[in-house]
């Protein structure tokens, strides 16, 4: 009985709060230390570019570091929600930590707005009207690449991959469109950083194409012993093995491979080379497609923002799922899932005067969505 | 030597009774999520009083404890997905039905950590000093990968569970309540340490600890007694495991890591190796510095590891140890 | 599976194991002289890597990046033994592990605060890109020939070192009967200083070799400390020896057990479980291997009884 006073209380302090200044509160969850924190910060920086461009000053954001462990960010969710009442909770990189946050803050009628990741599990059976995907789903850049590779007459492909979900989504993804065989599908240690025996099965293995998931350091690892062992087979993936801040590190090792994403430095969209100019102006340095993405989160938030009141919660979410918004990577709507409608390029890694970075060779996927919408009732 | 335990005796109190106000004040004041931020610690305080066991009175350095941790957080994980996903655990050759009831999850999360400390006792137990240290760190290193790649329950990914488990009589999802809830299974281990402490049991593992010959020479056997003390400690490790799965409603591989022994550990030496309140403490001031030094900068584990370096290098048996003196066990 | 291939695997393993030797080797001494655990050599392994990466970022010259990281490894080793770690020798292993976990933390943030968040570059030497020809018609990587090169000529200087000088007599005193160097006059505080500035300066070497064929970033040193933690206690803590075996032995079963495993399985399985479980299996494979050999031995190969 008390307990049930208490919270009747603290939801009349709430809506006075929410009354007395028409604002709205973002939670950000996202990865600041530790090995993985250059993605967060991209992420981080780019949404806040998008906020403060915007000129709304009535938007107020939280920002708190996960250590990329899935226990914190589930406790900072519980503190967005519980202590400060924030309306949106945004920011998480890695798709076990979203995994572990978003049904629940969702199934608490918050907001969540996807800005990297995206597990199959929220695609499909856990998909939820208040869960926003504004990155990508797992499989998207994989399905474009399978379809691509079949295109342009790859009969055999050599498969690698770290053994945990998202590595197996992955695949998957590859598999889904791709028509010819897969000589080799290899599963490697989680943080793996030595790749020689694998570069030695790649060497004896009859396929055509190597094909590989290895995010972070795992696939600056791989691309460097790769180029000083000899094998001569052409090298694909998805963008994360080849992002700006990941090319650095390999240098000129990486060039010529291919990899797919739906947003380059050099894309042709409306706005684009604006953001990647007052990015660099701002941060002093490239923007990655994390980056983009945090901005183009921001973005659709101010957008949102700009349509309805936060705390009516069906028109802010029919505001959401307008998309208006005009997205770094050209055209962009949300599907009935509330996953992204979007192009996926295929690009290539090319030097740049001495920078090494991408280059857009064309489009490998038209209006991609992703392949678990029939699975979700909502 | 009266004086001194008084005087620990006193800060205990204080420790108890900030336990019990704590949260009250955070009910009062409407802060729900210092009740979770408190729930936190008493759960860790609950894991590291279990490895206080084995540390603290047997002399057992074990780096592998997240097994434990990780093991009761799968039983929970485990039992509760089937309950939610309506299928069951096994089918053969008996069937066994998920559940979302808390005594019974936690009773097979101590009986299984129980039982894998068991195997792992008899195994590692054969060693000794740094080689136990780092032989229990593969056992945990083993079932960290093979919880990576185990894909019927969700591999890296972990497994959500969307409503917390019930408690007959008690509405676990309202913060307080579990709260209260996790802190009386704490204070039933700690009287369960006391007791142990003083027993005949724990006299002899003390003991062998030290002098290992002299209870040989009376008839006992070392091995059993650090057998006996591992499987309690692991037990009761292996509860809080099962605590704090149901706390962020979330059990994943990184339950398993060695960070995760080693955080243990750390709060164990922070509060004072066999102090009763030791982990207590230990425990209580780690969840809090973490959640304050993480909004000072992103680079705040600088402060943390420059605090935990002074903490070793200059307060004598822990901060217990720094405010009570030197207690009666340890050195 | 062909021969060349067996064989191609098999010095992959060697490499590996002869890397983790360089990591091993100062740990090991470090242990066995002064007594001391010390969690914070992967940092040193680190300092190594991005003391390299930033010198050779700056001059360009592999060569002075591999100084930069003996350098750098072994003033932070002073340093750090100056300012803590002596404080620490006469402390039990539970005060060591918390103080050099502390240090774990302070290094890897503050490297994060120097050189930002992102890996940095570093690359092989020009003239060691690209395979060689061995006998049999085997193309391997030059740079990876030349790490189980290098690894082997430190380690043969390391049991010269050891065998033959005043220092390594004093070093091998130091193990046995710490009283005794005291009594014999020798400076125990320079002897220890140095002891730990050699193993920091393998440490660093290590990283600044292996980083080039890897990725420089924060947090590189923990893996390869519980690596090298495991290799000294399969070979017996204290024993150069037995790290040299124990980091061979690590580094074959690793590589070995990820080729053969999946394959193994694909026997009575079919293909995607077998590389699944596979691949489970050879991810514990070196654990399995510590557990067993300290379950047969408990003191390690060719550690001290106790």
């Amino acid at each position: 009985m008390k307990f049930a006073k208490t919270l009747a209380l603290t939801a009349a302090l709430g809506a006075l709060a929410s009354g007395a200044a028409a604002e709205m509160k973002i939670g950000m969850i996202t990865t600041l230390s530790g090995g993985g924190a250059g993605l967060g910060i991209d992420v981080r920086d780019g949404f806040m570019l998008a906020i403060e461009q915007s000129g709304r000053d009535d938007i107020e954001v939280v920002i708190e570091d996960d250590q990329r462990k899935p226990d914190i960010a589930v406790q900072l969710a519980d503190k967005m929600v519980q202590s400060e009442k924030v309306d949106v909770l945004t920011g998480i990189i890695w798709s076990n930590l979203a995994m572990a946050v978003v049904p629940a803050v969702t199934a608490q009628g918050k907001f969540y707005l996807s800005p990297n990741a995206g597990p199959s599990a929220l695609a499909g059976k856990g998909c939820h009207p208040n869960y926003f995907n504004v990155s990508w789903q797992n499989d998207a850049f994989n399905e474009a690449a399978g379809t691509w590779a079949s295109e342009n007459g790859i009969g055999k492909v050599f498969l690698m991959a770290p053994n945990y979900p998202a590595g197996k989504d992955m695949i998957a993804g590859f598999k889904r469109f791709f028509k010819g065989d897969v000589t080799e599908e290899v599963y490697t240690k989680l943080g793996q950083t030595d790749y020689a025996a694998e570069i030695a099965q790649i060497k004896a293995s009859e396929a055509d194409l190597v094909y590989y998931f290895l995010p972070g350091g795992m696939g600056i690892s791989f691309m460097k012993q790769y180029a000083g062992s000899g094998a001569e087979k052409s090298v694909m993936g998805p963008a994360f093995s080849f992002d700006q801040g990941i090319l650095g590190a390999i240098g000129e090792a990486a060039l010529g491979v291919k990899n797919t994403s739906h947003w380059s430095k050099d894309l042709d969209a409306p706005g684009n080379a604006d953001f990647v100019a007052s990015f660099q102006e701002k941060y002093g340095r490239l923007p990655s497609l994390y980056a983009a993405q945090g901005f183009d989160t921001g973005l659709l938030l101010a957008s949102a923002a700009g349509k309805a009141d936060v705390a009516d919660a069906d028109a802010f979410r029919a505001a959401l799922k307008e998309a208006d918004f005009q997205s770094v990577r050209g055209d962009f709507a949300f599907g009935a899932n509330n996953h992204p409608i979007q192009n996926i390029y295929m690009r290539e890694v090319v030097k740049e005067g001495d920078v090494v970075t991408n280059k857009v060779l064309g489009v490998a996927a038209t209006d991609h969505t992703d392949a678990y919408g029939g699975d979700c009732k909502m | 030597m009266t004086r001194r335990l008084t005087r620990e005796g006193l800060l205990n109190l204080a420790v108890l009774a900030g336990l019990v106000i704590l949260p009250l004040w955070a009910l009062w004041a409407d802060e729900p999520f210092t009740i979770t931020l408190a729930t936190r610690a008493v759960v860790l305080a609950l894991a590291a009083v279990g490895l206080n066991i084995a540390l603290g009175i047997g002399g057992l350095v074990s780096l592998g404890h997240a097994v434990f941790f990780g093991i009761g957080g799968y039983a929970m994980g485990i039992l509760a997905h089937h309950a939610q996903t309506y299928t069951s655990v096994m089918e053969w050759p008996f069937v066994i039905e998920g559940t979302k009831n808390m005594p019974i999850i936690w009773l097979v999360a101590t009986v299984v950590s129980a039982f894998a400390a068991f195997l792992i006792g008899l195994l590692s137990l054969r060693t000794s000093g740094v080689y136990f240290i780092m032989i229990t760190l593969a056992f945990g290193q083993m079932f960290f990968y093979f919880a990576i790649s185990w894909s019927e329950y969700g591999g890296e990914d972990g497994l959500s569970i969307y409503v917390r488990n019930s408690f007959p009589g008690l509405n676990t999802l309202v913060p307080i309540q579990f709260y209260g809830l996790c802190l009386a299974i704490l204070l039933a281990a700690l009287a369960l340490y006391s007791a142990l402490m003083r027993s005949p049991f724990g006299l002899a593992l003390n003991a062998a600890r030290q002098v290992p010959e002299r209870v040989r020479a009376v008839g006992l056997d070392p091995f059993r007694l650090r057998l006996v003390a591992f499987v309690i400690s692991g037990a009761i490790t292996g509860l809080a495991g099962a605590l704090f799965a149901d706390l962020n409603r979330f059990v994943s591989p990184t339950m398993f890591s060695w960070q995760l022994s080693g955080e243990l550990i750390v709060f164990i030496i922070i509060g004072g190796v066999a102090r009763l309140f030791g982990p207590v403490v230990g425990a209580a001031l780690f969840v809090a510095l973490e959640h304050w030094l993480g909004g000072l900068s992103d680079y705040w584990h600088i402060y943390l590891g420059a605090l935990l370096l002074l903490i070793v290098l200059f307060g004598r048996g822990g901060l217990i140890g720094m405010f009570a003196g030197r207690g009666k066990i340890h050195d | 599976m062909s021969t060349i291939l067996i064989i191609e695997q098999l010095l992959n393993g060697l490499q590996f194991g002869v890397m983790l030797f360089l990591m091993a080797a100062g740990l090991t001494l470090i242990f066995g002289v002064m007594g001391l655990i010390n969690l914070a050599h992967g940092s040193l392994y680190m300092i190594g890597a991005f003391c390299a990466a930033a010198a050779a970022g700056l001059t360009g010259s592999f060569a002075l990046g591999l100084v930069a990281a003996l350098a750098g490894a072994a003033i932070a080793g002073v340093l750090v033994e100056l300012i803590v770690i002596r404080r620490l020798y006469d402390k039990d292993h539970l005060d060591q592990v918390l103080a050099t976990f502390a240090l774990i933390l302070i290094f890897s943030e503050g490297t994060r605060w120097i050189f930002g968040s992102f890996p940095l570059f570093l690359d092989i030497p020009a003239a060691l890109s690209g395979p060689v020809a061995l006998p049999g018609g085997i193309q391997y990587p030059a740079y990876r020939l030349a790490l189980i090169v290098a690894g082997l000529i430190v380690a043969a200087g390391l049991f010269l070192l050891i065998s033959r000088t005043r220092i390594g007599i004093q070093i091998r005193a130091g193990e046995n009967d710490r009283e005794m160097i005291a009594a014999l006059g020798v400076d125990i505080d320079r002897l220890y200083t140095f002891v730990f500035a050699l193993g920091a300066a393998l440490a660093g070497l290590a990283g600044a070799l292996v980083g080039a064929i890897q990725s420089v970033q924060v947090g590189m040193g923990e893996p390869v400390l519980i690596l090298a933690f495991v290799v000294i206690v399969i070979g017996g803590i204290g024993s150069v020896k037995g790290a040299l075996i124990g980091a061979v032995l690590v580094g074959l079963t690793d590589t070995l057990g990820k080729i053969f495993l999946p394959q193994l399985f694909a026997l009575f399985m079919d293909p995607a479980a077998a590389n699944q479980t596979g691949a489970s299996l050879a991810s514990m494979s070196i654990y399995v291997l510590m557990a067993l050999v300290l379950i047969w031995r408990p003191t390690g190969l060719f550690g001290a009884r106790a």
